[in-house]
C-alpha cells in the first residue's frame, strides 16, 4: 500500500514537472501582450486566445498555416515511408539469410550513433552539388531513413514473426512480398507504431536540416518558422505573442499523434506480455 | 531471389548517393580577384537572389521587381544573422551557391571580409556614385577605412539617445541628465524615489559597445596586414569603470535584456531611462504599452559638458557575395533598396529600420510626432545623433565569440564576482587567441 502511494507520488511529481511548461505556454498564449508581461505567468488574465489565434493565422497571408502543413507533410510523409522502409529492412535482416547480413546490420547500428545534426552540413553540400537545396525534397529525402527504426524492426520481427508461419505461407503459394504485407507486417504492427512515433518525433524535432537547407519561407516547417520569428522579437516585439501562440498550436499535431496511436501501442505491449 | 534484387537495388542507390557526394569539384573561384572586381552591366534579363531576415522584405522587393522587369530579385529568408543565417552564408559560400546579395550587420561584416566572402563594390558605378548620400560613419562601417574598398551598402543605423520617463522625472523634480556625471547623480535620486535609473544590459554586449563607441573607444583596428585588439583603451576603461560603479552601488538593475521581466520592469515604471538606439523606440512602445504618453527622448548624456557625440547600436548592410555573376545589377538593387525614398519608407514601416542616408532622417514617417512619446518628434533627436556618431569605430572579425566571452564576464560582474574591467580583459585575451586560431594575423 505504502509503495503504491509512493509510486503515485513520484508519478504525480513527474506529471506535474512535465505539464507545467505546457500549462505556462497555454496560459501565456491566452494573454494579450501587455497582460503577458504584467500578470502572473501561471494564471489567466483577460482571455485573449481567440484574438491571438486569429492574428497568428492572418499574419503575413497565413504563412503559419502553411508552415503547419509543411511540417505535417515532412513529418507525416517521412514517418510513413520511413516506417515502411525500416520495417522491410529490419524484417529482411531478421528473416532472410544472405551473405553480408550482419555487416549491413552493423553498419545500420553504427548509423544510430551518428546524430542527425552531424549529417546536416554534409547533406547540404551534397544537395548543393545537385542544385537541390532550398527545395521540398532537400528536407524530405534525408528524413526518410531511420537506422534506429531498422534496429527495432529487426528485433521485433525476430521475436514476433515465427519462421513456421512464413514456411506455411510459402507452402500455400504466397510470394515473399505478399507475405510481408499480409502476414508479417500485421504481426509487427505494434512495433511499426512505435517506429512511426519515434520517427515522427525525430523528424519534427530535426531543426538543423531545414535551417541549413531552406531559404524560402513558404517551405519552412513550423519549428524553423517560429524560430525565425523568435530571432526577430528584438526588432518587432509584437512577434512575441505570435511565437507563443504558434508554439501552442504547433504541439497539437504531436499530441494528437500520440493520443491516437498509443492505443495500438498499448495493445502491442500487452500482447507481448501474455506470450 | 526477389530479396536479392531488392538488396541489390538498395546497394546501388547507396552507391549512387556516395558518388554524388564525391563527384565534381566546385568551380566557385571564377570571379576571385584582388582589389575591386570589374563591375560591368550584364546583357539581357538578370535574376538575383537576396537573403534577408527583415520582416516584410518581400513587399519592398515587390516594388523593385514591378519597376525592373529585367532585374528580378528573389527573396530568401530565415532567422536573424547570429541565429543561423550567417552560418548558412558561410556554408553556401563553401558550396558555391551563396545568394547574390545578403543582409549582414556591421559587426559581422569583417568576418565575411576575412573569409574573402564579399565582392568589393568600389568599382561598381551605382555604388561609387551613391557614396555621398550616406552618412560618413556608416560608409566607414562598410569600407573598413580601406581605400577603394566597399564591401556592402549601408542599410540602417542605430544612433543612440536617452529614452526617459518624463512624468517620473518631473514628479520627482529631477532634471534630465545631459552629462554622464549628472546621470550618475540622478541615479542616486531615482533610487531614493524607489526606482532604478536604468537596466544594465548584462548579456547584450552591443549596448556597452555603443556606449564605448560614444566615448571614443577603439576595439579593433586593421593596418592592412594585421589586426590590433584593444578592449582596454582609455575610453573603454572609463565607460567600464563608470558602469561598474553604478552596479557596485546597486543603482542600476540587471534584468536580462529582451525578456518579459525586462519589459515588465519598464512597463511598471521600475526603470526610468534607457540609453538605446533609435529602434528602441519600438521596443519600449510594444514592451511597455501601459506607459504610453509618458516617455520622452533626449540626446545621449555626454562625457564633457556641452559635448555632441553619440554612439551607435546596431545597423546592417546589404552585401554582394563573392561569386555573384551580376555585381553591377546587384549593386543597383542594393543602392535602390537603401537610398530611394519609397524603399526606405517601406523598410521603416515594416521593420522600423532607420536609414543610413543623410536625407533618410527626413522621411515623412520620421518627421511626425509619436503619440507614445507624448507627441514628441523623437526622430529629430535621432537624426541629429546620427550625424554625431564617432566616425571611426571598427568591428573585428570574430565578434560572435568576443560577445560570448564578454557577456559571460558581464554576467559575473553583475552578480558580484569580478568587474566589467575583468570581463574586458578576458575578452581581450580570448579574442586574440581566437584570431590566432583562425590564422588571422594579430599585432600584439
Amino acid at each position: 500500500m505504502k509503495s503504491k502511494s509512493a509510486a503515485m507520488a513520484i508519478m504525480g511529481i513527474c506529471t506535474f514537472y512535465f505539464l507545467v511548461p505546457i500549462w505556462w505556454l497555454f496560459v501565456g498564449a491566452s494573454k494579450s501582450r501587455s497582460d503577458f508581461s504584467n500578470t502572473a505567468p501561471l494564471w489567466f488574465a483577460h482571455f485573449n486566445l481567440g484574438q491571438n489565434l486569429s492574428e497568428l493565422f492572418h499574419y503575413r497571408d497565413g504563412v503559419f498555416l502553411r508552415w503547419m502543413l509543411n511540417s505535417i507533410l515532412y513529418t507525416g510523409g517521412a514517418a510513413l515511408i520511413g516506417t515502411l522502409l525500416a520495417a522491410m529492412c529490419g524484417y529482411a535482416l531478421a528473416k532472410y539469410r544472405f551473405p553480408g547480413r550482419e555487416t549491413i546490420f552493423n553498419i545500420v547500428l553504427g548509423g544510430v550513433l551518428v546524430p542527425a545534426t552531424a549529417l546536416a552540413l554534409p547533406l547540404f553540400l551534397i544537395f548543393s552539388q545537385l542544385n537541390a537545396t532550398n527545395t521540398f525534397w532537400s528536407v524530405f529525402l534525408p528524413s526518410l531513413v531511420n537506422p534506429f527504426g531498422v534496429y527495432l524492426a529487426r528485433i521485433y520481427a525476430t521475436a514476433s514473426v515465427p519462421d513456421e508461419l512464413l514456411e506455411a505461407a510459402r507452402l500455400d503459394g504466397s510470394g515473399e512480398v505478399r507475405t510481408f504485407f499480409t502476414v508479417s507486417s500485421k504481426l509487427m504492427f505494434p512495433a511499426l507504431v512505435t517506429i512511426f512515433l519515434f520517427h515522427f518525433v525525430a523528424v519534427w524535432n530535426n531543426f538543423l536540416l531545414p535551417l541549413i537547407m531552406l531559404g524560402n519561407e513558404r517551405l519552412f516547417p513550423v519549428t524553423l518558422g517560429l524560430y525565425s520569428w523568435n530571432t526577430q522579437v528584438n526588432q518587432l516585439p509584437e512577434l512575441r505573442m505570435l511565437v507563443l501562440t504558434g508554439a501552442l498550436v504547433s504541439i497539437v499535431p504531436l499530441v494528437v499523434a500520440f493520443l491516437f496511436l498509443q492505443r495500438f501501442w498499448r495493445s502491442g505491449l500487452g500482447s507481448g506480455a501474455v506470450k | 531471389m526477389k530479396m536479392k534484387a531488392i538488396i541489390g537495388l538498395a546497394l546501388t542507390s547507396t552507391l549512387a548517393l556516395t558518388a554524388c557526394s564525391s563527384g565534381g569539384d566546385d568551380d566557385t573561384t571564377a570571379t576571385a580577384g584582388a582589389g575591386a572586381a570589374s563591375c560591368a552591366p550584364s546583357s539581357g534579363p538578370v535574376t538575383l537572389s537576396f537573403t534577408s531576415w527583415i520582416p516584410g522584405i518581400e513587399d519592398v522587393v515587390k516594388v523593385w521587381n514591378a519597376k525592373n522587369p529585367n532585374i528580378q530579385v528573389k527573396v530568401q529568408t530565415g532567422p536573424n544573422g547570429n541565429g543561423g543565417t550567417y552560418q548558412n552564408f558561410f556554408n553556401q559560400l563553401k558550396a558555391g551557391n551563396a545568394p547574390d546579395l545578403g543582409q549582414i550587420e556591421y559587426d559581422a561584416l569583417p568576418s565575411f571580409r576575412v573569409q574573402d566572402g564579399l565582392t568589393n563594390l568600389a568599382g561598381c558605378k551605382p555604388v561609387s556614385d551613391a557614396k555621398d548620400q550616406f552618412i560618413d560613419w556608416t560608409w566607414n562601417q562598410v569600407s573598413f577605412g580601406e581605400k577603394d574598398a566597399v564591401y556592402g551598402v549601408p542599410q540602417d543605423s542605430g544612433p543612440m539617445a536617452l529614452f526617459y520617463r518624463k512624468d517620473l522625472f518631473e514628479k520627482a523634480g529631477i532634471p534630465v541628465p545631459t552629462t554622464w556625471e549628472e546621470y550618475a547623480a540622478d541615479a542616486v535620486k531615482v533610487k531614493a524615489a524607489g526606482g532604478y535609473i536604468t537596466n544594465f544590459s548584462q548579456s547584450d554586449i552591443n549596448q556597452f559597445a555603443g556606449l564605448a563607441w560614444q566615448a571614443g573607444g577603439h576595439w579593433f583596428s586593421n593596418d592592412g596586414s594585421k589586426w590590433t585588439v584593444n578592449f582596454q583603451d582609455e575610453a573603454t576603461t572609463k565607460v567600464a569603470n563608470y558602469w561598474q560603479d553604478l552596479i557596485t552601488k546597486k543603482l542600476v538593475s540587471a534584468v536580462p535584456p529582451w525578456t518579459t521581466e525586462w519589459d515588465s520592469a519598464y512597463n511598471k515604471g521600475q526603470a526610468w531611462t534607457w540609453v538605446s538606439a533609435v529602434w528602441g523606440a519600438n521596443s519600449i512602445s510594444s514592451g511597455a504599452p501601459d506607459t504610453s504618453g509618458k516617455w520622452a527622448v533626449a540626446p545621449m548624456p555626454q562625457w564633457t559638458a556641452g559635448g555632441k557625440t553619440a554612439g551607435n547600436w546596431g545597423g546592417s548592410s546589404t552585401a554582394v557575395f563573392k561569386g555573384s555573376k551580376h555585381p553591377y545589377e546587384a549593386s543597383q538593387f542594393a543602392i535602390w533598396l537603401n537610398t530611394s525614398e519609397e524603399a526606405l519608407t517601406l523598410l521603416n514601416e515594416k521593420a522600423n529600420l532607420y536609414p543610413a542616408t543623410k536625407t533618410g532622417g527626413s522621411l515623412a514617417a520620421l518627421s511626425k510626432g509619436v503619440d507614445f512619446y507624448g507627441g514628441q518628434k523623437i526622430y529629430d533627436i535621432f537624426a541629429q545623433a546620427a550625424t554625431e556618431v564617432t566616425p571611426d569605430f571598427t568591428w573585428g572579425p570574430t565578434m560572435t565569440s568576443t560577445y560570448a566571452t564578454a557577456s559571460d564576464g558581464f554576467k559575473a560582474a553583475v552578480s558580484g564576482s569580478g568587474t566589467l574591467g575583468d570581463a574586458l580583459k578576458k575578452a581581450q585575451t580570448s579574442t586574440i587567441d581566437n584570431l590566432k586560431s583562425q590564422s588571422i594575423p594579430v599585432a600584439e
